[in-house]
């Protein structure tokens, strides 16, 4: 984990609607993390190509401009190895196994819970 | 009073408006965001008020575009479900199921009962964060039972 000077790790959270980010920033921080919030993967991919490092990503799948199953492939050809997680309500399984393939951990329900994210955690520390 | 808000939030609960992400968001609610819950749903009437305006735009254009009109409600439903709007979420899911069928009346019928649940929900939100604000702070995580 590269975390920070504070030795927190750091969560940026990828999401194009507002109530979302804030819920999600909220229960991030509440967990320890440090977040930063962007709308869409293509602020995604920008903040990593202008050298910015998070711990983990919580990727939306579907966004405008540039959706989560893209800025995940982007990242991964850009060589980034954050913890990429996907976060979607989307039901289409087909949909669900490009994201996963595109690069992610792995991939949660919308919306995040405390549980669900001590479970990522926990397997992600392990590894 | 805590009780009166004790048993508001039950009955919000029984009623089916709301379901257990509330109590997640509730459970967030520290010193330093104290109305945590509160400022999630005005931000959330104040932000789908542009979203509601799109799909009532996009529900009188002929033919419909329902590709369109599912990503609309696609975007509702997330934010719906982000602090535990049950029934709204669930016309949102039902419009998407009308989209598929490409059911153009199922969409405005169901776009109807969406609005209703919507303002219902605001004006019942508003009269238990007026009791919450009131009661002042609670202990962490009362769960309906």
């Amino acid at each position: 984990m590269t975390g920070n000077s504070k030795n927190k790790m750091s969560a940026l959270i990828v999401d194009d609607d507002k109530v979302v980010r804030r819920v999600h920033g909220k229960l991030l921080t509440q967990l320890g993390f440090e977040t930063n919030a962007v709308e869409n993967g293509q602020e995604a991919v920008d903040l990593f190509t202008s050298g910015e490092c998070y711990d983990f990503v919580f990727m939306d799948m579907e966004m405008p401009i540039m959706d989560g199953t893209e800025a995940t492939q982007k990242l991964r050809e850009m060589g980034v190895k954050s913890t990429i997680v996907g976060v979607t309500s989307c039901n289409v399984e087909a949909k669900k196994q490009a994201f996963m393939e595109a690069g992610l951990y792995a991939c949660l329900e919308k919306p995040l819970t405390r549980d669900a994210i001590s479970s990522l955690l926990e397997q992600v520390t392990k590894k | 009073m805590q009780k009166q808000l004790a048993k508001m939030k039950q009955s919000l609960f029984d009623q089916g408006y709301l379901d257990e992400q509330f109590i997640q968001l509730e459970d967030l609610q520290d010193d330093a965001n104290p109305n945590f819950v509160e400022e999630v749903v005005t931000l959330y009437y104040r932000d789908s008020v542009r979203l509601v305006q799109n799909i009532e735009q996009a529900l009188e254009k002929n033919p419909l575009d329902f590709s369109k009109l599912e990503g609309y409600m696609h975007q509702f439903k997330g934010s719906s479900s982000s602090f535990g709007a049950k029934k709204v979420k669930t016309e949102c899911t039902q419009f998407r199921e009308y989209c598929r069928a490409g059911n153009a009346e199922g969409c405005k019928r169901t776009f109807q009962e969406l609005k209703k649940e919507y303002a219902t929900l605001k004006k019942k939100l508003e009269v238990y964060f007026q009791l919450a604000r009131q009661a002042g702070p609670v202990e962490k995580a009362c769960r309906p039972k």
